[in-house]
């Protein structure tokens, strides 16, 4: 679902204060930048909050959008993840429709990704996934032939590979 | 700020904290206008230094705080109510964080408990506001007042200076709130981790920039409001004369550098003079200082500038490359920047260092003898032309007079016409174009320099905007003279709607009769005058210049269907810039 549009991965490290998600929010739909994920959770430090925002490229080069959330005042630090000098994580939970006939297939499916069975009833089940983004974008395209009753996708998270250098972005160019 | 103050701490309440950490932040005055949310920090003001100037409309506090901001350099200060209020100051706020003007703004806020119910005159303020500040903060508790004053002034004056808005909950100031009290210390520094504005630029980038200046063969030094907000004139002129580089002050940067001075073309973009204009269109080096591109001096994007190389000098990195992506990036201040320039270029030889700019020179001239600015003076009983009023003015006024401007045509003879000599002279509504900015930033003007004179160059739709602004003026003896173009109608969109729109003028039409402005300005305590014939303007203006005890109001009847010209059409490429009729035919 990511894949077909260009896109960057930027971890953001901004000051926990009130209103910052609302000010990185704003800023993209003022300047007409798109995101395609965002997730968001205090760091162990904290004083600071990291997004991890998967952004669309195409319309706008990454630089402007880096300077741009330079300017708002709470953020701290940007830098970019690239998938080579990263681990990237998401979660995935969907509830699918599993008649008889059919939950066979749906279990084995999961069994094959290494996901887990969370709930059951006679015709639905719900399930979680987590893994690197395109694992879970396969899994999505296997069971959407299964009736896809809700699905909910964390946005991915990330960091660095251990002992690599993350390019910090700067704003000064 | 001083050992005392930290050291010695006094127990206040949040009200009193608010104006004693204004008071530490060194601000004479505040424009104002009280009201529920905000009254407990009204108290404090009557036993403080600080001056309050009591306005007519929240409006009229934002742009007087703009004015007195433009002309001083410091940051305009104002303050009001909750709800309405704070809506009202919507509009200077955006303009303001449009011409990156340092302003900080307080408004009051419903109790911290009502905050989220909807209570009475209460709106998100913060939220209403984010994307029109450089930075907006909802205090939430009275010992964080100073602190938060304290960033304000920090982040409203460095880098791109740009408005600040404190939100106060009425609960936080209220001396009848025990919690209120705190003991007042104010913070010796700043805790902003996030903030970090560009310091003093790259030398490698200097030298970069300098490499290319030396090669051009015609460069133009493209300079707009970021050279004045770094109070860099005056190096600006040493470069400009070293190099023998022509220079072009935008609409945000007139009196950047002399009008008279041989070396200047004025005013470039789409009402800018063919010289202006025509000299980016050929050039081969523009050198942008403080400038940002903007649309209404690209014209087109793609036709602006085609055969020059870029070096863009800024202080907010997001400018570069925002529009035009440039050869040398030189992020930081201009006035350090262009220190750094000269410096290296007076190592390398100083003028001999540069190509020789001649034949350029000499291109330039020949373009401004053929199409200067211009326009058909009036017959001696016809109604006044606009531009001629404007000359007239200039020539009657000390160099040092301020000048500000509503928006509209009235607003591009000014910039034309008048001869901005030095820097700081030009208080104006750039960015965002807001009509009613002239009379109220008159205001805020004159409160900084009560010894200089101070004219606002207004047109009617404009006047009747904010004109009740005059009734401040005089109430608080702040003597501005107002210059009404008074052309009976919304002459801007009307020249728009004559051009473009087959000439169907669609209500923009306000009306010869009404109101009787003379009596109007009388009325709200000011001297007024009326001219319509040619005749009278100069005995008129020097009546008008010798009265400094009262606000005089000078309506000019003017023409209705006079054009400002040059013209780039709106998204149209700058080579089709079309020159006053009398110099069309033979333009190349
Ligand atoms: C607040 C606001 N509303 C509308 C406009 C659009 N507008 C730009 S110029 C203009 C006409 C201004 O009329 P007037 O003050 O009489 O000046 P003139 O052009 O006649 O000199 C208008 C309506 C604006 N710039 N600002
Ligand atoms: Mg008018």
């Amino acid at each position: 679902m990511t894949d077909n549009t260009p896109h960057r991965t930027i971890v953001v490290l901004v000051e926990n204060k009130a209103g910052v998600l609302a000010r990185v929010a704003d800023l993209f739909a003022r300047r007409g930048y798109n995101i395609i994920s965002l997730a968001v959770a205090p760091t162990h430090d904290d004083r600071f909050s990291r997004l991890t925002i998967v952004v669309d490229v195409e319309s706008v080069p990454l630089d402007q959008i880096v300077k741009q959330l330079f300017k708002l005042v709470n953020v701290v630090e940007i830098a970019e993840l690239s998938p080579s000098e990263s681990v990237e994580r998401e979660l995935m939970m969907a509830t699918i429709k599993a008649p008889q006939e059919t939950r066979g297939q749906i279990i084995e499916i999961v069994d094959i990704f290494e996901g887990k069975i969370l709930a059951v009833s006679p015709d639905h089940l719900t399930v979680s996934l987590d893994g690197r983004p395109s694992k879970l974008d396969d899994f999505e395209s296997l069971i959407d032939a299964y009736s896809i009753v809700e699905l909910q996708r964390s946005g991915r998270i990330a960091l660095p590979k251990i002992g690599r250098d993350v390019p910090r972005l700067r704003a000064i160019v | 700020m001083s050992e005392q103050s930290t050291s010695q701490p006094t127990r206040l309440n949040g009200g009193q904290a608010l104006i004693l950490s204004l008071e530490m932040e060194g601000v004479e005055v505040v424009f104002g206008y009280p009201g529920g949310a905000i009254l407990p920090v009204y108290d404090p003001i009557i036993d403080s230094k600080i001056r309050h100037v009591l306005v007519r409309h929240e409006q009229g506090a934002g742009h007087a705080a703009e004015g007195y901001a433009h002309v001083t350099g410091k940051p305009g200060v104002c303050m009001v109510t909750s709800g309405p209020a704070a809506t009202n100051i919507v509009t200077p706020l955006a303009d303001a964080y449009l011409d990156s003007v340092p302003m900080v703004c307080i408004t009051g806020q419903v109790a911290l408990p009502a905050i989220g119910t909807d209570a009475f005159q209460e709106c998100d303020t913060t939220g209403i506001t984010r994307s029109i500040t450089k930075h907006n903060m909802l205090v939430t508790r009275a010992e964080d007042i100073p602190r938060a004053v304290h960033e304000a002034f920090h982040i409203a004056t460095t880098g791109r200076p740009g408005p600040v808005l404190i939100d106060v909950p009425k609960d936080i100031v209220d001396a009848n709130n025990p919690n209120a009290y705190f003991d007042f210390t104010y913070p010796p520094d700043i805790d902003l981790p996030g903030y970090a504005p560009a310091a003093a630029p790259s030398p490698t980038s200097v030298d970069a920039a300098v490499e290319e200046m030396m090669k051009a063969e015609r460069p133009v030094l493209y300079v707009g409001g970021g050279v004045l907000k770094s109070r860099g004139a005056e190096v600006l002129r040493r470069l400009a004369e070293m190099g023998n580089i022509p220079v072009v002050t935008t609409l945000m940067a007139r009196g950047a550098f002399p009008d008279s001075h041989e070396l200047c073309l004025g005013m470039p973009g789409m009402h800018g003079n063919y010289t202006a204009v025509t000299a980016m269109q050929r050039s081969d080096l523009l050198v942008a200082m403080g400038s940002r591109f903007d649309d209404r001096v690209t014209g087109k994007v793609g036709a602006f500038a085609p055969e020059a190389k870029i070096i863009h000098v800024d202080i907010d990195p997001a400018e570069h490359g925002k529009v035009r992506r440039p050869d040398v990036s030189v992020v930081g201040d201009c006035r350090v920047a262009m220190e750094a320039m000269v410096a290296k270029l007076e190592a390398k030889g100083g003028s001999k260092a540069f190509a020789d700019h001649t034949p350029w020179r000499r291109q330039l001239s020949g373009w401004q003898e053929k199409y200067p600015l211009t326009y058909q003076p009036s017959a001696p009983d016809e109604l006044l032309k606009p531009q001629q009023v404007v000359e007239s003015l200039r020539d009657a006024c000390p160099a040092d007079t301020i000048v500000s401007s509503g928006v509209g045509q009235h607003q591009m003879w000014t910039s034309q016409y008048w001869r901005f000599d030095h820097p700081y002279t030009w208080v104006n509504s750039g960015g965002l174009g807001t009509m009613g900015f002239s009379i109220p930033a008159a205001i805020g003007a004159k409160t900084a320099f009560p010894d200089r004179m101070v004219w606002a160059v207004d047109g009617d739709g404009c006047f009747q905007m904010t004109g009740q602004e005059l009734i401040t003026a005089s109430v608080e003896r702040i003597p501005i003279k107002v210059a009404l173009l008074n052309n009976a109608y919304l002459g801007m969109v009307r020249q728009w709607q004559e051009l473009f729109y087959e000439e169907r003028y669609s209500e923009v039409y306000l009306s010869h009769e009404m109101p009787d402005y003379v009596k109007w300005a009388e009325s709200m305590g000011c001297v007024a005058f009326r001219v319509e014939d040619p005749s009278e303007v100069d005995v008129t203006i020097a009546k008008a210049n010798e009265i400094d005890d009262r606000p005089v109001v000078v309506e000019f009847r003017c023409h209705s269907d006079e054009k400002v010209y040059p013209m780039v059409p709106a998204g149209g490429s700058n080579d089709d810039i079309l020159v006053d009729p009398s110099q069309r035919g033979d333009a190349e």
